[in-house]
Parts: structure tokens; sequence; C-alpha cells
């Protein structure tokens, strides 16, 4: 099976400090990856360096059918390539209404006077209410979302992400901040999101990537340590003592 | 959810109406009807001010719906002015050359006319040639073309640089002080070819109309200024409204969200600050005729920077704030400085306000960034909110 995005040998140094360090790691095109690792481990810079924020000193970033490298593109076209990113902290536009939220993400031309000149349609209306119904904010569509709870903010930039048709979507602790009862909701609309795309999911949370039930890469100083399932990668000893060690030590 | 462009966007009735009315009050009562309730002058200072409230407009789209906080629009502005005011110059002096020297017993050559034109513009300079950028000078058509083409040429060059690099913020404002500065510093030369700091007066003239009184002059500028006010109302509002407003205001919020669901942020920054700018430059091109004159200091830093305090006074992020502030800013302003406000007198101190104006003008900017984050404008949020 042809790869969707090929990580190679990829390296990036910060003032000296090596964040990513000879890094290869591959995904298929509908698939559920879960991305672990301590702090520093170059998880977010990874995400940079796919979607075209950081530019690394050396390897390869190869996407899709064609085989392109997305090193050199800027970050708005590697989007427009179909890579999707969900950040941290839930950024979502809080002065406006969750609608026009998702309507700013539908897969619609991007340029300035396309946009100009956009007209709403029934069938992107019909997109946007597809989606409010998947993040299960249907009724909510009318609100700012700036009113939103932590939880329905996440859920909306994965709706945003959702919108936008992506290949790939990465995704940036989504859990972070949930309720138990939301994270079983986030981990469901993950797990079908994953059915036609692939999905990306950086976490910490353990338990939140048990509930995920897929394939697990564990970073550590810029490189893979392990991939396997999760109980494969927990019960490596190394990654016991990178990881799971160090929170006794 | 396919409601009308007015119903979503309300305040585009109201702006052009309330404009319509006032346009037509003010006629009546100028000295054009005979009425004579509203003198010429002040008939200009209401037109000058319409074309401010065009210039704040443009700003308001500019920072408070793009988030780009320019401080150099006055530049755009200025270079209007001085498009119009070197046609409205050279044809006037034309006209005056070509009757005095009809007066010789020998026809004049266009040499000898080109000359003398020539001698009275540039006397002052000590000069009496041509500078290149007067090459189109005699063609309204060419140099109302420039009115528009220089403002764009400069804002598309300017912001392509700035934003390709990712200014952003104070930086970027300082970018644009600089931008401006640089112009009003190029403006003050002597062989800069606009007459250094003598700028270029006699504006209020228009060429071939010497026999129009100045009071229906007066008329037409301004209710051409109120019609420039309304098809920028107009057009800024359709600009803000809908998906452009949407991704504008993302930008203003979240750049790089913006950018990672994959529109070109850089695009759309440089669209909105040439299509502020060109309007910044027809707001200029309307207002110095009714000046009379335009000179260098028109372009310094410091008028920028008034332009944001009237938009922020009126409330930034909504268009009829910046008409608001900057018609009620600029108005009270000529007449805290014109000597129409009294004099307070504290026994050990008279409170002039030509002085104390600015020290006013400066707090109430610090309170109302400070207590009503809205603005003036934002007042109205308030009677909609009882409505409802």
């Amino acid at each position: 099976m042809s790869m969707l995005l090929e990580v190679s040998g990829v390296s990036v140094t910060f003032d000296g400090f090596r964040a990513i360090n000879n890094l290869s790691i591959n995904f298929a095109k509908t698939e559920l990856r879960a991305i672990i690792g301590p702090n520093g481990a170059g998880k977010t810079t990874f995400m940079d360096i796919v979607t075209g924020k950081t530019k690394p000193d050396e390897g390869r970033v190869i996407w899709g059918d064609r085989n392109i490298s997305l090193l050199g593109m800027s970050e708005s076209q590697i989007a427009r390539e179909g890579i999707g990113r969900k950040f941290q902290q839930p950024t979502v536009f809080e002065a406006q209404t969750v609608r026009q939220n998702l309507a700013i993400a539908l897969k619609t031309p991007r340029g300035p006077f396309a946009v100009l000149w956009h007209k709403k349609t029934k069938s992107n209306g019909a997109l946007i209410e597809a989606v409010a119904e998947q993040i299960g904010l249907s009724d909510s569509l009318t609100r700012v979302a700036g009113e939103l709870s932590h939880g329905q903010k996440q859920w909306l930039e994965i709706g945003m992400l959702l919108a936008q048709k992506p290949r790939l979507m990465l995704v940036d602790e989504p859990a972070a901040g949930m309720t138990a009862e939301e994270r079983e909701k986030t981990t469901d609309i993950l797990k079908e999101a994953a059915k036609t795309r692939a999905v990306v999911v950086v976490e910490h949370d353990m338990e939140f990537v048990r509930r995920l039930n897929c394939k697990v890469t564990v970073l550590h100083e810029g490189s893979v340590l392990a991939e396997g399932s999760l109980d494969h990668v927990t019960s490596n000893q190394t990654v016991i003592d990178v990881y799971l060690g160090r929170a006794n030590a | 959810m396919h409601r009308s462009f007015f119903a979503q966007n309300p305040s585009v009735l109201w702006v052009i109406a309330t404009l319509a009315v006032f346009t037509v009050a003010v006629t009546l009562l100028s000295e054009v009807t005979g009425v004579d309730v509203i003198s010429t002058s002040f008939v200009k200072t209401l037109g000058k001010t319409l074309c401010l409230c065009l210039i704040a407009i443009a700003m308001d789209v500019v920072w408070g719906y793009c988030g780009i906080l320019s401080l150099g629009h006055f530049a755009f502005f200025g270079i209007g002015g001085y498009a119009i005011g070197m046609w409205l110059m050279y044809a006037r002096t034309e006209v005056i050359v070509i009757e005095s020297l009809a007066k010789q017993p020998i026809p004049a050559t266009p040499s000898e006319i080109s000359d003398a034109i020539g001698n009275q513009i540039f006397g002052v300079v000590g000069s009496s040639n041509f500078p290149w950028i007067w090459a189109f000078a005699d063609s309204l058509i060419l140099q109302l073309l420039m009115v528009i083409l220089v403002p764009s040429l400069l804002a598309l060059v300017f912001g392509w640089l700035a934003f390709r690099s990712r200014v952003t913020g104070v930086y970027l404002s300082i970018l644009t002080q600089a931008m401006t500065l640089a112009l009003a510093l190029y403006l003050f030369q002597n062989d800069s070819g606009l007459r250094g700091n003598n700028g270029l007066s006699g504006l209020q003239n228009v060429p071939g109309y010497g026999n129009v009184s100045q009071a229906t002059i007066s008329i037409l500028f301004f209710v051409a200024s109120a019609i420039a006010l309304g098809a920028g109302y107009l057009l800024f509002a359709w600009i803000v409204s809908g998906k452009m407003g949407s991704v504008v205001k993302g930008i203003r919020d979240n750049e790089a969200r913006v950018r990672f669901l994959g529109y070109h942020v850089e695009s759309y920054k440089l669209f909105i600050f040439t299509v502020t700018a060109i309007v910044a430059g027809i707001a200029g091109a309307l207002y110095y005729p009714q000046a009379g004159i335009i000179n260098p200091g028109e372009v310094a830093p410091i008028a920028s920077i008034y332009l944001a305090v009237w938009v922020a006074i009126g409330g930034r992020g909504r268009l009829y704030g910046a008409v608001i502030g900057a018609a009620f800013v600029s108005l009270l302003s000529s007449w805290f400085t014109g000597g129409g406000a009294p004099n307070i007198n504290l026994g050990f101190y008279v409170i002039q306000w030509t002085d104390w104006w600015l020290v006013l003008l400066g707090l109430s900017f610090v309170a109302i960034t400070l207590f009503f984050p809205k603005g003036i404008g934002g007042l109205f949020d308030l009677l909609v909110r009882k409505q409802s």
C-alpha cells in the first residue's frame, strides 16, 4: 500500500537544540494513529514541519499519490493540499458564529476575489449542517463561538477541520481540559473521521489513547522510539525507561 | 439563511438616508439658495468632514476589521490631494497666463506659454522647468487616474514587502509611520518638483469655471463628497460582510488559524490594504479642493495617528462608528482650535482651548480606550439591546 505521507530522515535544530533528529514516520491513507512522548520529544515540532510552519534542516516530506515534496510549500498551500491541523489550544474565531466558523473552513476556492464574490449555496449549507451534526453542535449554529464551552470549542475546531475535507488531520491534544463524557464523544468523532482519511492524534493522556484503540508511535528526543499497539509499546523496556519510568522516578 | 444584504447590514440604509437628508438640508440652507444660514466656508468645513469620514471608514476596514493598525493612510490621502492639485494648479495657471499673454501685440508661442506657466508655478522654489512628475498635469483624466493609480501602486509595493515578511503588530505600525514620514520629507524638498513646503495652492478655484461663485463650487464638492462617502460605505459594507468579512475578521483574531485553513493571508491583507489606500486617495482628492491648499505637513505622521484616534473614539469594527468618530472629533477639533470654545478662567490660570484641546483629546482617547473600548458607536448596541 502506498503511503499518504512519508517523512524520512528529517532533522531540525533550534539554537543548537536538536528538536527532531533523523525522524522517519509514515502514514497510510486511512488510519488512526496516536503519537505520544514526553515533553520535548518533538511532537509539536513534527506537526510544524508537516504543516510548513517550520523548515527542517534536512530530510524529505513526501505527500500523496503524486509524491510531491511538502518542503518549500507555504502553510496555506499545504492546507489546500489536504492537511488540516488542530492546535493544542482551541483556536476558533470567537467573534463569529459557529456557522460562520464552519463556512470559513468549507472546501471552497480560497482566493480573495473568489471569496469576495462567494455566494451561499444550498449544498454548502447542507455540508455545514452535516458537520455540525457530526460534532454535536447542530443546535448551536447561530451561537457566537466565544460563548461555547471549552469542549465545544475543541469540537468546533475539529469540525472546521472536517469541513475542510482534509486527507490528513493532525490533531494536537484534542482531549485536553475535557470531561470524561466529552472525551468519549471526541473519541467517537475521531474514530469516525479516520474511516475515510488519516487522523494523527498527539496526546499526553494514556487513557484517551487506550480508548482510541489504534497504532501508537512513541517519540523520544526527536525520533521514533517504538511503534505498534499501545500494549506493545508500553511493554517495551526503553519506552518504560524514558517515558513511563520518568513518572515513577 | 439567505437574507438580503441590507437586512444583514441595516446601518447601510441608515447612513445613506442620513447622508441624503443632511446633503439636501445643507444645500437648501446654503448661500446657493439665498437662505444663507450656512456660510460657504462652513459648507466647505462640512464637505471636508465628509471626506475625513470616508478615509475613517477605510481606516476602520484595515484596522478594525483586518487588524492592521496602519498609521500611514494619510499618505494615500495626501497623494490623492497632490494628484488632483497638480491639475487644478496647472490648468488654472494656464488660463491666467494665456489671458495675460493675449494682451500682447504678438501672439505667444506654445513654448513661451509653457515657460510662463512654469515660472508662475515653480518661481517660488527658484525654478521654471516642469519636473517629470508634472508630465500629465494638463490632463484632468490622467490626473484623476493618478488619484487611484499612485496610492494603489504604493500600497501594493509597500504591502507586498511588509506582509510577505510577516511584519505584524506594532512593527507594521512603525513601518507605516516611516512610509508617511518618508513621503512628507520627500515632498518638503524643493527639488521634489511639488513646490517643497509651499505645497500646492489656489485649489479652490476650478479652472474654466472662474465665473462660478465659490458658494456654488463649495456645494458641488460637498455633494460629491457625500456621494463618495455613501458609495464608499456601501463598498466597504459589502466587503466586510459575507465570506470576505468572515475571513478578514478571522485574520484579525487569529491569523495562524486562517492560514492553516488554506487561505493565503498575505493576499487578503494586501487586498484590504490596497483597496483602503485607493479610497483614501479618492477622499484626499475631494478634500483638498475644498481646503484650497495642500502642503507636505498634511502627510506628517501625526495626521495618520489622528485618524486612528477618530476610529478608536467612534468605535472600531463598525463602519458607522468610524463615521461618527471622524465627524465628531474633527468638527469638535475645529471648534476648539478655531476659537469657538470659550476660554475658562480659573483665576490663577486661563485655559485656552487652542492649547488645551490636544490634552482634552488625549485624555478622552485614553478614557475611551480604557472604559469604552467599543467607542461612541458602542452606544448603539445599548439601544438595540433595549428594543429586543
